[in-house]
């Protein structure tokens, strides 16, 4: 039998932390061919970048052990070589790309240094090197590849940072490489140019591929074959289609079902006078135009999605609307009053009806408060809410509201998971009683399963409730089931603005019809036809 | 549909003083550097009022006795001065002005500094910038040379020393204060409490300046070595605390004209110095670490490892 | 990178302006500057005409716009011990603690650089462990301290070394010694915790998924980026050498500016000790514009 070009056997890796023996992957075993494309879906903590920081000698031990197992590379075991010979093979015939360009490329030296390095320190002489990067940034798609040679890092946007580190890894051909979460920062359409580039060098080079990912979506357009991890344990391995259309692991099925995009559409009943009408809001930062006259309308109980790339102005309309900015120009009447014009007084009290749920629960929650603080703080801050005798006991009613219990109260947010921190955020956005919340990203930094639960638990808000929402994403597939109304933002513009089916089913703009084309779906099968689609335009 | 409690389980941590105690354990060269400032706390607190007779005694048999003389009370142990007069007993007495000084020199500082720097953060950027031009002539002085004009022309008193080094410590609190309040108030929970009306004051005294607080306490402890120094220094020039008054500085200035003869005069409290810094040094680094959330667990492991 | 030159050079000059203010206060902070620039037992009478010559009866500010031409013009006056201008006497002696300083300094910075480089590898071994007692030892001793036991040591006792002077090399060695210590143990300390922070980064981790070796990784890859915080320190250190050598020079007899400070205030030569402020002063302000280019010239994100 022909050997595998990587085999994992048996792998285990602990690592040794404050709480005790952690143990990160346990007993895992997978293998790869050339010209193979396999890939590994997990959620965060489930261990599915160990066993690539393992293949690449990045684990750090201690406090890292790599406590069982076998590695093998073309058959011979990468952890019984010597040291020597180990880090010859990295760059040479195995290369890796990582989730976030910009940290992983060295800040002080020019992009065309880092690519020479890669084959500089195999021996490629320094002259050839030279040639070789200009062939590469050619290859991968920058614009300028020999004024970017001497570009440093920062001066590239993201997905050229990604490009850069294409070409940095498929220097030296590499037999493999491992993309750890290769696209998961970059806007939509971005992720798809990178995926389908990845596709074509390894259809040249004849590469096998091993991508390490969160996203079914990436799954579905990339891979060939998945392995499915959870809490350190390998649950299901498979075909892509074998493994959608049949999971058989329950967690399998979880993760599957909670994949947004699948359920109805929600039908806009239009009625009412507007609760908040925003005409004509321009921003400037410097010369740069983040917002460049929006205007739209949202009744009492609706829900305006706002979907966008980075750059769209997005986020600059919910920071102007909470006044967190100042805008240049435009109003917002919220009950008929506009909010720019407001004395600081009456801005105090109008805090109460708008409220906001940010992207990041981490950041969001002072790391130095209690839950009971954190949430009570509304009330020390508008006492006329609640009486301070009553406090404790609405913060309980709160939590449970959100689907934590009483006994959180005098935790601190980092003793929760991000989910339950997300749930934290919302309630304390609800200690006011407000009638608006504007959620930036609120889902986006968690997990699929969990981001599924948050948005069941805003759903029931909106029902129970009638609060209104304005829900901004950079993801179309999010917003599919849970909005009314949804607003297409481009480079400070409103692209396209309809309602959820209008948008969804009939698009009229080019650019919503690309977003919603590059935006993958996690069943393989729709995926491959809209890459079909996709490449027949280009 | 209800909606279902995730199912991750919240992690118990122990409250904070017995975590800090298991940290200190954890770290024996921290645990003895707070086991010996703790003592020159209280010899600074009783020392002139136990010893200070003893200490000021003149015996003029007893010039430049020899240290080592264990058949000898315990206070000559150290050896005696050019008036007959024990050095241990002198050390001990002497700890309350240096500490004092020091003490008064970085509490001073801190507190003006932080404010300063609070204010430079989160005012409007043209008094900001004021007030680091302000901070960048100080830096830029030649400190050393200053207080030496300064306490020579003011005359020197243990509270013209204070001031005059509290005046050039400033800096260092109110730059990395106004850095750290940059920083913070960009971040998210800022905005969040924003969003909900919080004011000015609440957003600077309830949000911001506890998360600089660990680092301040950081950067205190190793002031207070540096303060230490400095005063030392100016006593050793002669310009500092003045005769009878006594701090470790000055004592090794005093047994300077005695080095060939009777070295023990300048060395002794030349040795109290070292290990009062050393111990800020190791405490200092050791907060660093057992305040920053990030780096705690080392800590933490070791302990539980050890114990 | 001009303008940021520019800017930083419009920064110091505000700060230059404040530093005269200060210094021309503080020769007026007694109130009488003819009782302090003139020897104590000048009688009534001088000290009138000495006011009258240095136009001290004038309104204050009129005072200081001469004292501002003056300075830019180079007159600080004479010393009244030497009867030669106070700014030739000055940069006399500057000129010899800035060889101290420059000589040591470079010392320090080559030793900490490569002792901290080589601790923070290897973090937590025998010689990471080794040199942190040592650095934080060095960083806690008293330098004057220091000078006295090494003078005992090897000038008095075993008698190899002088204890004062400038005459030959063996006179610089003590002092440099005794000045290298501290600032080393502090910038150990920080060259080791900030590449502990490079080494632990992701570029780090790409290049050793290139397959780099260790020593390019250190030197190269984690060095530069973790001289920023450094350079910083470097240059702290290096402004306390320039201005607080006073009590080296003076126990080591060396005819520096902090000698020269001290003794002119024992002889109430002021115009002296307003000169030495002044030098050492505007070389500190350059010394931080130099710093300010080393951090642009090490990091392309700060050119811009």
């Amino acid at each position: 039998m022909a050997e595998h070009l990587l085999e994992v056997r048996n792998l285990s890796v602990e690592f040794h932390t404050a709480a005790g023996v952690v143990h990160a992957v346990r007993n895992i075993s997978y293998h790869l061919d050339r010209g193979e494309t396999l890939a590994i879906l997990g959620e965060s903590g489930s261990g599915k970048s160990v066993s690539s920081a393992a293949i690449m000698n990045l684990i750090d031990m201690p406090p890292g052990r790599i406590s069982a197992g076998q590695i093998l590379l073309d058959g011979k075991d990468l952890l019984t070589m010597p040291p020597q010979a180990r880090r010859e093979a990295n760059g040479r015939r195995i290369a890796m790309i990582f989730q976030d360009p910009l940290s992983h490329l060295n800040p002080v030296y020019t992009v065309g240094w880092q690519i020479r390095e890669a084959m500089t320190t195999h021996g490629m002489p320094a002259e050839q090197a030279r040639s070789e990067a200009l062939r590469l940034l050619t290859r991968v798609g920058i614009p300028d590849p020999k004024g970017a040679m001497g570009k440093y890092p920062h001066e590239f946007s993201g997905g050229q940072r990604q490009r850069v580190m294409i070409a940095m890894a498929l220097a030296l051909r590499p037999d493999l490489l491992i993309a750890d979460e290769p696209t998961t920062a970059l806007d939509v359409t971005v992720q798809a140019e990178v995926l389908a580039l990845l596709k074509e060098l390894q259809r040249e080079t004849g590469m096998g591929v091993l991508i390490i990912t969160h996203d079914l979506g990436v799954v579905a357009d990339i891979a060939d074959r998945v392995v499915v991890m959870e809490k350190g344990e390998l649950v299901e391995t498979g075909t892509v289609r074998d493994v959608y259309k049949n999971p058989t692991h329950p967690y399998t099925k979880k993760l599957i079902g909670a994949a947004p995009g699948k359920g109805e559409m929600h039908i806009a009943q239009i009625s009412g006078e507007p609760l908040l009408s925003v005409r004509d809001i321009r921003k400037r930062y410097g010369s740069f135009d983040a917002l460049k006259g929006v205007s739209f309308d949202l009744r009492a109980g609706e829900t305006m999605a706002i979907v966008g790339e980075s750059g769209s102005g997005k986020s600059t309309l919910a920071r102007v609307l909470l006044r967190l900015d100042e805008p240049d120009a435009g109003t917002a009447h919220w009950k008929g009053r506009d909010l720019f014009t407001l004395s600081p007084s009456e801005l105090y009290k109008l805090r109460r009806d708008l409220q906001m749920v940010f992207q990041d629960p981490t950041q969001s929650l002072n790391p130095r408060m209690t839950v009971f603080q954190l949430v009570s703080e509304a009330w020390a801050i508008h006492p006329d809410i609640l009486p301070k005798r009553q406090w404790r006991e609405r913060v309980a009613e709160l939590l449970a509201q959100v689907g934590l219990s009483v006994e959180h109260m005098s935790r601190y947010p980092h003793q929760f998971s991000g989910g339950q921190r997300q749930r934290i955020a919302i309630a304390r956005a609800l200690a006011l009683e407000p009638q608006l919340i504007v959620c930036d990203e609120a889902v986006s930094a968690l997990d699929v399963s969990v981001q599924a639960q948050v948005i069941a638990l805003l759903d029931k808000l909106r029902r129970d409730m009638g609060i209104s929402f304005i829900f901004i994403a950079h993801d179309l597939p999010v917003v599919r089931d849970f909005a009314d109304y949804v607003m297409v933002m481009q480079k400070g513009e409103v692209v396209e603005l309809g309602t959820v089916r209008e948008i969804f089913e009939a698009p009229r703009e080019a650019y919503t019809k690309a977003l919603l084309a590059a935006s993958l779906d996690p069943d393989p099968d729709v995926q491959a036809e809209h890459r079909a689609a996709r490449l027949k335009r280009a | 549909m209800t909606v279902s409690t995730p199912d991750t389980t919240i992690t118990h941590e122990p409250p904070f003083p017995v975590r800090m105690a298991r940290m200190l354990w954890a770290d024996k060269f921290a645990l003895c550097a707070v086991i010996f400032l703790l003592v020159i706390i209280v010899l600074a607190l009783v020392g002139p009022s136990w010893l200070g007779e003893l200490a000021t005694k003149q015996n003029l048999r007893g010039r430049n006795l020899a240290p080592f003389d264990w058949s000898r009370e315990w206070v000559w142990w150290m050896g005696a001065d050019a008036l007959g007069r024990p050095l241990l007993a002198r050390i001990i007495v002497a700890t309350q002005n240096t500490i004092m000084v020091a003490a008064g020199a970085v509490i001073l500082s801190s507190i003006t500094g932080t404010l300063l720097g609070l204010v430079a953060g989160f005012s409007s950027p043209r008094i900001g910038q004021v007030i680091m031009r302000l901070a960048d002539v100080i830096m830029s002085f030649p400190s050393l040379l200053i207080a030496v004009i300064v306490l020579y022309l003011l005359g020197s008193s243990i509270l013209n020393l204070v001031a005059v080094l509290s005046i050039t410590r400033i800096p260092v609190y109110l730059r990395t204060t106004r850095a750290e309040v940059l920083e913070i108030r960009e971040r998210m929970f800022v905005q969040a409490a924003r969003v909900m009306g919080a004011s000015q004051n609440r957003i600077l005294f309830r949000h911001i300046l506890p998360v600089v607080f660990p680092t301040l306490t950081t950067l205190a402890t190793l002031d207070f070595a540096y303060v230490m120094l400095a005063e030392s220094a100016l006593s050793f020039l002669g310009i500092g605390i003045q005769p009878p008054a006594i701090t470790w500085g000055l004592m090794i200035s005093q047994g300077r004209q005695y080095l060939t003869n009777a070295w023990w005069l300048s060395f002794w409290p030349g040795l109290a110095i070292i290990m009062t810094t050393l111990s800020l040094n190791l405490l200092s680094n050791w907060l660093r670490i057992a305040l920053d959330p990030v780096q705690r667990w080392r800590l933490e492991m070791k302990g539980r490892k050890n114990g | 990178m001009l303008s940021f030159i520019r800017k930083r050079s419009v920064a110091s000059l505000i700060s230059l302006v404040g530093l005269l203010v200060l210094v021309f206060f503080l020769s007026r902070l007694t109130g009488d500057p003819a009782a302090l620039f003139l020897p104590v037992e000048a009688s009534a009478e001088m000290k009138q005409q000495f006011r009258e010559l240095h136009g001290l009866n004038d309104p204050l500010m009129v005072q200081f716009g001469r004292y501002v031409g003056d300075v830019v013009t180079g007159n600080l006056g004479e010393s009244l011990r030497k009867a030669r201008p106070a700014l030739g006497v000055v940069t006399e002696a500057f000129v010899w603690t800035l060889w101290l300083a420059v000589i040591t300094m470079s010392l320090v910075t080559a030793a900490a650089i490569v002792v901290g480089s080589l601790a923070a590898f290897r973090s937590g071994g025998f010689f990471d462990r080794l040199s942190s007692i040592i650095s934080l030892v060095g960083a806690s001793v008293p330098d004057f301290w220091l000078a006295i036991v090494a003078i005992v040591v090897f000038s008095v006792n075993l008698a190899w070394l002088p204890t004062s002077g400038t005459g030959s090399i063996l006179h610089w060695i003590l002092p440099i010694a005794v000045l290298f210590v501290r600032p080393f143990g502090i910038i150990v300390q920080v060259v080791r915790g900030s590449m502990i922070g490079a080494l632990s980064s992701a570029y780090v981790k790409t290049a050793r998924a290139k397959g780099v070796k260790a020593g390019p990784i250190i030197f190269i890859h984690a060095l530069r980026n973790a001289m920023l915080p450094v350079i910083t320190v470097i240059g702290d250190q290096a402004a306390s050498l320039l201005n607080g050598a006073v009590v080296i020079e003076t126990i080591f007899g060396f005819p520096g500016v902090g000698k020269l400070m001290i003794d002119s205030i024992l002889q109430r030569d002021f115009n002296v000790v307003l000169a030495a402020i002044l030098v050492t002063a505007l070389a500190i302000f350059l010394m931080n514009l130099l710093i300010d280019l080393a951090y642009a010239l090490l990091d392309p994100r700060i050119r811009h």
